[in-house]
């Protein structure tokens, strides 16, 4: 049964992952979309202020969505997002790190101007093993409604 | 990257332009983000997007890369003046990121921003936070993408 906006309440919370984020995957990421010495070379990143290699942001919030997608969307009535409200990196992931999802549903409500889709305010915090909160993200998801 | 005290409010650049392509979306996807209207054209067009879209994350990567790019440039120049360049720290986060429109097979983004805040940072002496507004805007001037950046910035008299 695929899930809908209906079946997603208020409060609710879910954990998905985790992942591991390899050093391979970090640098790959990085040479794609974020070529910085501090997310591409050991060396380098030990002089910059986060002392030593780690992913990019943007790596991090990648790995946040697939995590997303795959614990809680892949089987639901997901229509994307519209945004994101903010996004706090509030430590470094490091190779090897382990990576899962916290997702909190805040509120919910029905599209005034398109009834057949609902909004939800998702909070997702990115926890690593060692339960340190790595990032904190709030954003906006759409999900088709079952009557729809 | 210009240092710090020389950076003004209201400075602005265009970093670069990107086109997605078909093969390029789906890798993606296909990595980070495996939903339907990012992967394949058929469950796409029976969304409500009606065709095959980027991923949201693909357009802020396309950005990021593109800004370090065009650091890059900056950088090479100061350094052929004779110049030094500010080393750029990490950044605490973003807000206010709104995908506004679709991005399209074949749609082509042209990244633009500019300055919006600087202050010292309270915890780091030496460097300083800037905060900057980040656009996308397709091929027919519609804006696509905006989010509100942060980042550190080492100063001249560190």
């Amino acid at each position: 049964m695929p899930r809908y906006f209906e079946d997603f309440a208020e409060g609710h919370t879910e954990t998905h992952g985790p992942k591991t984020v390899t050093r391979e995957e970090i640098i790959a990421f990085a040479s794609e979309y974020d070529p910085q010495p501090m997310h591409l070379d050991e060396d380098a990143a030990r002089q910059t202020m986060l002392g030593g290699l780690s992913a990019s942001g943007w790596h991090t919030c990648v790995i946040m969505m697939r995590l997303l997608a795959d614990g809680m969307l892949a089987n639901s009535s997901s229509m994307g997002s519209p945004g994101i409200e903010e996004m706090k990196w509030l430590k470094p992931v490091r190779p090897g790190d382990q990576i899962s999802a916290r997702i909190t549903v805040l509120d919910k409500r029905v599209s005034k101007s398109r009834p057949e889709i609902g909004f939800t305010r998702l909070q997702i915090e990115l926890l690593n093993q060692h339960g340190e909160k790595i990032a904190h993200e709030v954003h906006t998801h759409m999900f088709g409604r079952r009557s729809a | 990257m210009r240092f710090f005290e020389d950076i003004v409010i209201g400075d602005a650049r265009v970093v670069g332009s990107y086109t997605f392509a078909a093969p390029d979306i789906k890798t993606f996807a296909a990595r980070f983000d495996p939903q339907p209207f990012h992967m394949d054209e058929e469950a796409a067009a029976r969304s409500h997007y009606g065709k095959l879209i980027a991923s949201g994350w693909h357009t802020a990567a396309v950005h990021m890369r593109l800004l370090v790019l065009h650091n890059r440039r900056l950088d090479a120049e100061a350094t052929a003046r004779g110049e030094k360049s500010a080393s750029i720290g990490p950044s605490p986060g973003f807000k206010n990121l709104k995908w506004i429109k679709p991005v399209y097979v074949g749609d082509t983004i042209t990244y633009a921003g500019e300055i919006i805040e600087k202050r010292e940072s309270g915890s780091r002496p030496g460097w300083g936070i800037i905060r900057g507004r980040n656009y996308g805007t397709n091929q027919n001037g519609e804006r696509v993408f905006e989010f509100e950046s942060a980042a550190f910035v080492e100063m001249r008299g560190k």
